[in-house]
Order: C-alpha cells, then structure tokens, then sequence
C-alpha cells in the first residue's frame, strides 16, 4: 500500500492522483538529467551544427571525433592526469592524518585533548576564502605557487575528515583493544591492527567525499597553478572556454569526461556518497 | 604549623601528596606521548594551512600589501573602504537574492521530492539518482553545459520557451535575467542535497504515530502538518543553516557563467574577494572582504541557533 486509502474518495481518483503524480515525478526527473545529456549531444555534433535551428535532432551522424580532438585541443590527458594524481595523493593523505588524530581523539588520554577538539572544531566553521588569502602568501613564500606542492599539501589535513573518524571511532566497542593490550599489544598495533579494520565504513566514507571535494575543486587551482603542467580539469575547462569560445562540441566532450570518474565512482561506492554528503554539508 | 595541617586534612600521614606525575602514572604518560605521535601529523597540518591562516587574516586586513612592494600598516582604514565601497554593498546585495533565491525553493522542493519518492514506488532507485546526481558532478563541468543551455541564439532553453510562444530571454547577457539564470542553475545543481537530507529525516520517523493518526482519522494533510512537519523541523534547521552558509560563498557558477556580468550583475561576495585579491592583488582588502563575509555569514548562523527553540522540535 503506497497511499493510504481514505474514506469517501473513490479509489479511481485517487488512482488518477498517484498516476498525476508519478508522471510529474517522471518529468522532472527526465529535467533533472536533461542538461548532462544535452552535454552528450552536443558533444556528439558538428561544430556547423550547433549554430543551427532547431537545436533538437541530429542533422548528421554523430561525430564521436570530437573525442579524439580534445586531447589535441588542449593538453587535456595532462589535466586528466593531474587531478588523479592530486585527488588520490590527497585522499590517501587524509585517510593517513585524520584516522590517526581521529583515533588519539577518540580513545587516547591526554591534557588538553577536548580543548584541541574544540579548536578542531572551531576551524570548520572559518570558510575557506578567509584562510585563502593567507595560505596563498604561505605557497608563494615556500616557493610553491604553480606546483604540485600547492595543490597536495594544504589537502592532506581536513578537521572535518578527523571529526568524523573520532565519532566513528567512539561507536566501536573498547573491549576488542583492551584485549589486544593485555595480549601485550602496543597502542598502535591496538589501532593499526583492530581499530582501523573495523573503522572500514568512515574510511570509506572520508576517502569519497576527499576525492570528490578534490575532484571537483577550483577556486583554490585557480589561483595557485598557473602552467599548463599542473592545470587541473576544472581549471583547465575554464581555459578551453576562452580558447575554443564557439567550440561548444569540444567543449561538452572535455566537460563529460570530467564528469566520468565520479559518475563511475558513484556506482561503485553509492552509499558512501550519501553517508558522506550527508554528513559533511559538501556539495 | 600550616604544612602540618594540610597533611592532615588532605591526606594521610606519610603518604605522597598527589601529584600530577604521580595521578598521571607511566601507563598514562605512555599514552600521551602516543596520542601527541598520533596528532602531530594532522595537528601540524592544521596549524599550519588552517589555525595560522585565520590569524594571519586578521593581520592582513590592517594591512596594505600588493605583494610586491612592502607591507604597509593602514589600521581599520579598509574596514574603513568597504563601508564606503558600492561594490562591496552591490555584491552583498546580490548575495543576499542568489541566497533568497535559492534556498526557499530549493529547500521546499527538496521536501515535497522527499515525501513523494519516500514510498515504494516503481523505478524509486532511479529516480531519486536522478534527482541527486546533479549534486555529484563537478559544478564546473556542468556550469559550461547551463551556458550552452542559456546560450540566446541557439540554447535549448530558449528553444523550448519559443516552441511555447513565449518571448526568448538573453538569459546571461540580459542584467535582470542573469541572476535569476544563476539562481535557476544553482537549484538544479543543490536539490538532490536537500531531498537526500529530508529522506534520511523522513525515515527517522516512527511509522506507529502516523498508524495511530490514521486510526484516529486523520487526514494526509493533518498527518502532514502535527506530525511529519514539527518532527522534520531539527532535518529543516540543518538544511538551513546549512544552506545559507553555502550560498554565500557561491562562486564556480558565477566564475563560468557570467563573470559577475553583465555589468555587475551577478557579483557576488566571493567572485568580488577572488577579484581583489587575485586579479587586483589586494591582499589586505581582499581579507577584509573576506572576514567581513565570515562575519555575516557567522552572526546569521547565529541569529538561527538562537531562534530555534522558537520553532524547532526536538523529541
């Protein structure tokens, strides 16, 4: 039973109802996809093409070419490659840092640990264009501007990453790592081989949402990185609007490809996205 | 003999007086030295690229520096300009209609898809992915698509209102239009936040009070109004919050679409702060612009958690 059946209405309207309902949820849906498949199709049309009118159905065959010359347009395999790098060395980077502080959080006693905690949390609030400014100077004075040093480094640590893993932490039961000491177990083995293994779920869940926050990162590339060497895609597609202004074909391929990886990401680690968009307020 | 009586009061005779060390133990000093191994590499990380920023930005906003020429100290004298920068009021202007512009409707939007696909419909998978997947998708990429589809000529948006007889809109060349252009974006791409958000809050509640509601007769919209709405009100305070700091620091669209054009039409606070900072190279009044907004930003949220007891129902 999906709708409540009510007293003194007819069955029939109120299968009219639901049946209105679901084609308005059908249309929207279909307008919600509309503008990524719009990206294929054009992508799939002659430059001569776009300009014509109607803009609906192909005049010709699709030109899957167009593919094949925006790695030629721009250096787009470099850009491509540059965000893999630099997605995955900061995701591996803040598995590292916030498992670690999240599990000192969590289960370590030390002076001053929930003042710390608090100040962690304190430094989630500050958005990122107040710290930008300052963390540019700091790039420019360590000579890091235009490299991938920029780009990495000031990703490696994320508070919020460290929350979550201290409250994920906090839900494990303690006895299994009791054990594990009176067994003679180090406390980092205690964390390293039990701890962690059973923290599987947050990993994933911080590991996700880093990738997708770097993936999709641009105010921050924009203003560190300068040489097409260390372009990210975002930067990058940016560059290929005022090169290739009428291009729009070109365009919607490079624009499609950046959307790949996280579309394939998503139907592998679905529930992790929503774990961790939920969690996190990132969009 | 003020020693002796201590010893007496607090403790018995010939026994230690309880020192720290002596609490603390060596399992524990173990364990803080642990703990200080286990922060250090993130705890550095976030002094250095996030707790020493804050600080430096505050230093920066007294200053006048270009970067190139040395630092000079100039006091409040660009707090001072920003009140007297029409720029600065016009940007905040229009990041208060992007942000009144987004988020009312979006967030309704996002609960009334939430309350249609939290049932067993057919094809519910694929549609509530297709409601959320526009979430998910890097925001540059799609903002060049939203161009194309805006695009005065050619763009399918136009094509639609003209196959309906409506007038075509010169959606991001036009100054009134632009932003509502951005606006319109700007929900498609947040939507499926707000839907996820509400059907994890529509699940958390218990089936037995709508059974016993429905026992007592009362209709959906009852249903609706006692009882789904007050207990998704903590769900509707977070996306609120939420929201509002969000859409005051929107930028990627803006960047893409318009660059704040036509004129100044779709200025916001951040694209101003990126432009002073990194195009003017305005260091100490681009921080003043940007602790300005995170000031704003901070008394609003604030302002909602102080008002929230006024309407938000916690069980």
């Amino acid at each position: 039973m999906t709708v409540a059946r009510r007293v003194g209405r007819p069955l029939t309207v109120q299968r009219l109802g639901s049946a209105t309902l679901y084609l308005v949820l059908l249309l929207g849906a279909l307008t919600m996809l509309t503008p990524l498949l719009w990206m294929l199709v054009t992508s799939l049309k002659p430059l001569e093409d776009v300009f014509k009118w109607p803009p609906l159905g192909f005049q010709s065959r699709p030109v899957w070419s167009n593919y094949r010359d925006i790695w030629d347009a721009v250096p787009f395999g470099r850009y491509l490659a540059n965000t893999f790098l630099v997605s995955l060395a900061r995701t591996a980077g803040v598995l590292v840092t916030s498992s670690l502080a999240g599990y000192a959080f969590a289960r370590l006693r030390f002076p001053g640990r929930d003042v710390i905690f608090l100040a962690y949390l304190g430094t989630i609030m500050v958005p990122g264009q107040v710290t930008m400014i300052p963390a540019f100077i700091i790039m420019r004075d360590l000579g890091w501007l235009d490299t991938y040093m920029a780009l990495i480094i000031p990703g490696l640590f994320s508070p919020l990453a460290t929350f979550l893993m201290r409250q994920y932490f906090l839900t494990l039961p303690r006895s299994l790592e009791d054990a594990a000491a009176i067994d003679g177990a180090g406390l980092f083995t205690a964390f390293r081989r039990i701890a962690l293994p059973l923290a599987k779920p947050a990993l994933a869940t911080v590991a996700v949402f880093t990738f997708l926050t770097s993936w999709n990162d641009f105010l921050w590339p924009l203003i560190v990185t300068n040489s097409e060497s260390v372009r990210v895609v975002s930067v990058g597609l940016t560059e290929f609007q005022n090169l290739y202004y009428t291009d729009w074909p070109l365009l919607m391929a490079a624009s499609l490809v950046a959307v790949l990886p996280v579309l394939v990401l998503y139907v592998f680690a679905q529930r992790y996205f929503v774990a961790g968009i939920a969690t996190t307020g990132i969009r | 003999m003020i020693g002796a009586t201590r010893e007496t009061t607090f403790g018995a005779p010939g026994a230690a007086p309880p020192t720290l060390r002596r609490r603390a133990g060596p399992r524990l000093r173990q364990e803080a030295r642990w703990a200080a191994l286990f922060l250090a590499p993130d705890m550095l990380g976030v002094l250095a690229f996030t707790a020493f920023p804050v600080v430096a930005a505050i230093v920066l906003s007294f200053l006048d520096w270009n970067l190139i020429t040395s630092a000079s100290y100039v006091g409040l004298d660009n707090f001072r300009e920003l009140l007297k920068d029409g720029v600065f009021w016009q940007t905040m202007g229009h990041t208060v209609y992007f942000t009144v512009g987004t988020v009312p409707t979006s967030m309704a939007l996002g609960l009334a898809l939430a309350l249609a696909l939290n049932r067993p419909l057919r094809g519910v998978t694929f549609l509530r992915t297709a409601y959320f997947i526009p979430v998910i998708v890097p925001l540059i990429s799609v903002a060049m698509v939203w161009r194309w589809l805006y695009d005065r000529d050619f763009g399918l948006i136009n094509y639609f209102l003209d196959l309906t007889g409506l007038p075509v809109i010169g959606w991001l060349t036009d100054s009134t239009w632009a932003m509502p252009a951005v606006i319109i974006m700007s929900i498609w791409k947040g939507l499926g936040y707000n839907l996820v958000i509400y059907l994890a809050g529509l699940q958390s509640i218990p089936r037995r009070l709508y059974e016993a509601a429905e026992m007592d007769g009362a209709s959906a919209w009852q249903r609706f109004w006692r009882i789904t709405f007050p207990l998704l009100t903590p769900t509707t305070f977070f996306v609120l919050v939420v929201s509002i700091i969000s859409s005051f620091q929107v930028f990627g669209q803006v960047y893409v679409m318009t660059r704040g054009g036509p004129g100044n039409a779709t200025n916001t606070i951040v694209y101003y702060i990126y432009h002073v900072g990194f195009e003017l190279f305005r260091m100490g009044y681009a921080s003043a612009l940007a602790w300005t907004l995170f000031m704003v930003v901070f008394v609003l949220t604030l302002v909602q958690v102080r008002t929230q007891r006024r309407w938000v129902y916690y069980e």
